[in-house]
């Protein structure tokens, strides 16, 4: 910046960079912890009080997790679930989305305050009467029940955040559109779309990610071993003296492998500025 | 091409009616401009004709053919919009050529017509580029562009000037109306901006508050303009406006000065009628309305005298180069001829 000296100007870089280091280790240290205690050797866990890095290094609690465990079964679920929830959500949603931002019509102020009062109410509140609703449509216990109830608590969330994306897109480019020759859901399809793609990764992402680490309801719905998600898999590890804390992290870091590939494909979605240049400025 | 034609149409959003039985004919080949201040409803007009908006009464022809209920789309018209509407995520080729892919046209057909109409308007550089890697002046032409490669029945312009600077602007002016002048086109034009009517127009459709006030080509409107509105409207600096009284042939104004009346005023004894002059109609004199001159403003060409006189902010455009200083006591004139005459009430043309 003008106006200040050298030594200003280093100072404020390392000011900036520091803090920028602060909130990067905050962020990262548990699982930098996590993944520490999934190589460290049973034996060293508790011996070796705390120490950045154990002496020896064991990969046997992957082994056990990926061999003896259920843990494969859960992962498959658990992506099952997510991924199914993922794309429901998004592309109702983003329909959703587009009447919102686009339409008027009758009862749509109203519609809009439903979806907002939908996520005013406490989780533990509906439990019981989901249980039961889900209960007598034979729901529960099964992958089918997740996904519904997970689509339902997410979409309101999705369409508002769709409805906004779709705002920033002008009206003018499907108006365009339609006087060049589309129909309105051509023009949605051909122009709209694509440039709400970064829109819709972003839903996808957040959906995905929501449903990926849920647990209270995965909890309450499930019982048998054949469907449960890893989150709630998870629990088995926690026995009824002790906790086998090397497997429970070498489950935990395996279940992160999915998001992270998951984020690494979304990532080019997920920059904005697609519609630079449609009009002016 | 075609002419279009509405009969009594009628919009309304909500309470608001924002189009009242709009009656116009544009002949085939025509350059109109519809011209008013921003709320007057020429672009929800034009949206009409698109159809874009739906109106609530009348009828819309283009063609022979009644358009109320038929999509945008099967209309055969061509817009450019004020923001250009370029596809962002399609290069200057795809963007031209998009109408024509949809309707399936042979692939050729589109390279030959996307070629002519890039080789028009100068964009053979810039086909593979996308929106974002042209100037302001570059995406105007793509989207002019765009509009003829589909060869339409007509041409529809919201504003496409509006956000280019000033000397673009003016550039940009020229190339559209010689661009009609080789195309032929039918073309609905509508801007607030009366230079780009009187400039480009054939003829010009003055309105404001969902009215047409009046239709004319652009000179007709200069120098017999039907109402205070439009004669307000139309010509830069504004006409001069003046409150006056009938007495006998003349006008007597606020300060007590008399103006003789043409001869046509069809006026009576005592009517309260608006005296209207144009800056350059405008006569330093040695008897006449007595004015203090407040501003004086060198053009080059003319130089702009702003003066007080019968109680109203005066303007005056001089060919000559009048030497002056704020405060100098003129005297003001004009010939009965340049002269226009308004009724007070009604706000019309008596002259």
């Amino acid at each position: 910046m003008p106006g200040q000296s050298r030594f200003q100007r280093i100072a404020g870089t390392i000011g900036v960079y520091g803090a920028i280091a602060c909130y990067v280790v905050f962020a990262l240290l548990p699982i930098y912890w996590t993944i520490k205690i999934s190589v460290t050797p049973q034996d060293l866990l508790y011996s070796e009080g705390i120490r950045l890095w154990p002496s020896r290094m064991t990969l046997a609690n992957y082994a056990s997790v990926l061999e003896a465990t259920d843990f494969p079964r859960y992962f498959l679920n658990s992506i099952i679930v997510s991924v199914a929830t993922a794309v429901i959500v998004t592309a109702v949603a983003s329909f959703a989305g587009y009447a919102l931002s686009r339409f008027r019509f009758r009862g749509k102020a109203l519609v809009s305050l439903v979806l907002l009062l939908t996520q005013t109410f406490p989780l533990v509140m509906v439990i019981p009467p989901i249980y039961r609703i889900m209960g007598q449509l034979g729901l529960t216990d099964n992958l089918y029940g997740l996904i519904i109830i997970y689509t339902a608590f997410n979409i309101a969330f999705a369409t508002f955040l769709m409805q906004s994306f779709l705002d920033g897109v002008p009206k003018d480019l499907e108006e365009a559109a339609m006087i060049d020759g589309c129909t309105r859901f051509e023009a949605l399809r051909r122009v709209i779309l694509p440039l709400t793609l970064p829109g819709m990764g972003a839903t996808v992402a957040f959906v995905f990610t929501a449903a990926w680490s849920e647990l209270l309801f995965g909890l309450m719905l499930i019982n048998s071993e054949s469907q449960k998600t890893f989150s709630v898999g998870l629990l088995t590890f926690v026995g009824k003296f002790a906790v086998d804390w090397g497997q429970m992290m070498a489950a935990s870091v395996l279940a992160l492998i999915p998001v992270c590939l998951f984020f690494l494909f979304l990532q080019r979605y997920l920059v904005t500025g697609l519609t630079a240049g449609a009009v002016k400025g | 091409m075609a002419s279009v034609s509405l009969r009594s149409v009628h919009k309304k959003f909500g309470p608001i009616t924002v189009l009242q039985s709009i009656d116009l004919d544009i002949e085939d080949g025509e350059f109109v401009v519809l011209v008013g201040p921003s709320g007057c409803g020429k672009s929800t007009l034009l949206r009409s004709i698109a159809g874009l908006e739906t109106i609530n009464g009348g009828e819309i022809h283009i063609g022979e053919r009644q358009v109320n209920h038929v999509a945008p789309k099967d209309r055969d018209i061509a817009m450019v919009f004020q923001s250009y509407a370029l596809y962002p995520h399609m290069d200057v080729r795809r963007n031209m050529g998009f109408s024509l892919n949809l309707r399936k046209s042979p692939t050729r057909m589109v390279v030959e017509r996307v070629s002519a109409a890039s080789t028009k308007l100068g964009l053979n550089s810039l086909l593979d580029r996308l929106p974002k890697q042209l100037s302001g002046g570059q995406r105007q032409r793509v989207a002019m562009g765009r509009a003829i490669v589909r060869n339409p029945q007509v041409f529809l312009f919201d504003e496409p000037l509006s956000n280019l600077d000033a000397k673009l602007r003016a550039t940009m002016r020229t190339e559209i109306k010689a661009l009609h002048q080789s195309l032929k086109t039918t073309a609905i034009y509508v801007t607030h901006d009366q230079v780009e009517a009187m400039t480009m127009a054939n003829r010009i459709v003055v309105m404001s508050d969902g009215v047409i006030q009046q239709v004319g080509a652009p000179l007709e409107l200069y120098d017999r303009p039907a109402n205070i509105f439009v004669a307000g409207f139309i010509g830069s600096p504004t006409m001069n406006f003046f409150d006056a009284v009938i007495d006998g042939k003349q006008a007597g104004l606020a300060d007590g000065s008399l103006l003789a009346l043409p001869a046509s005023a069809a006026v009576t004894e005592g009517q309260k009628v608006v005296i209207g002059i144009r800056p350059e109609h405008l006569h330093f004199t040695d008897t006449g309305i007595p004015g203090t001159v407040v501003v004086v403003e060198p053009l080059g060409m003319s130089t702009q005298v702003t003066l007080d006189a019968a109680r109203e902010r005066v303007t005056l455009l001089a060919l000559e180069r009048p030497v002056l200083a704020p405060g100098d006591r003129k005297h003001l004139t004009a010939r009965p001829q340049d002269i226009h005459v308004f009724d007070r009430a009604s706000g019309l043309r008596v002259n």
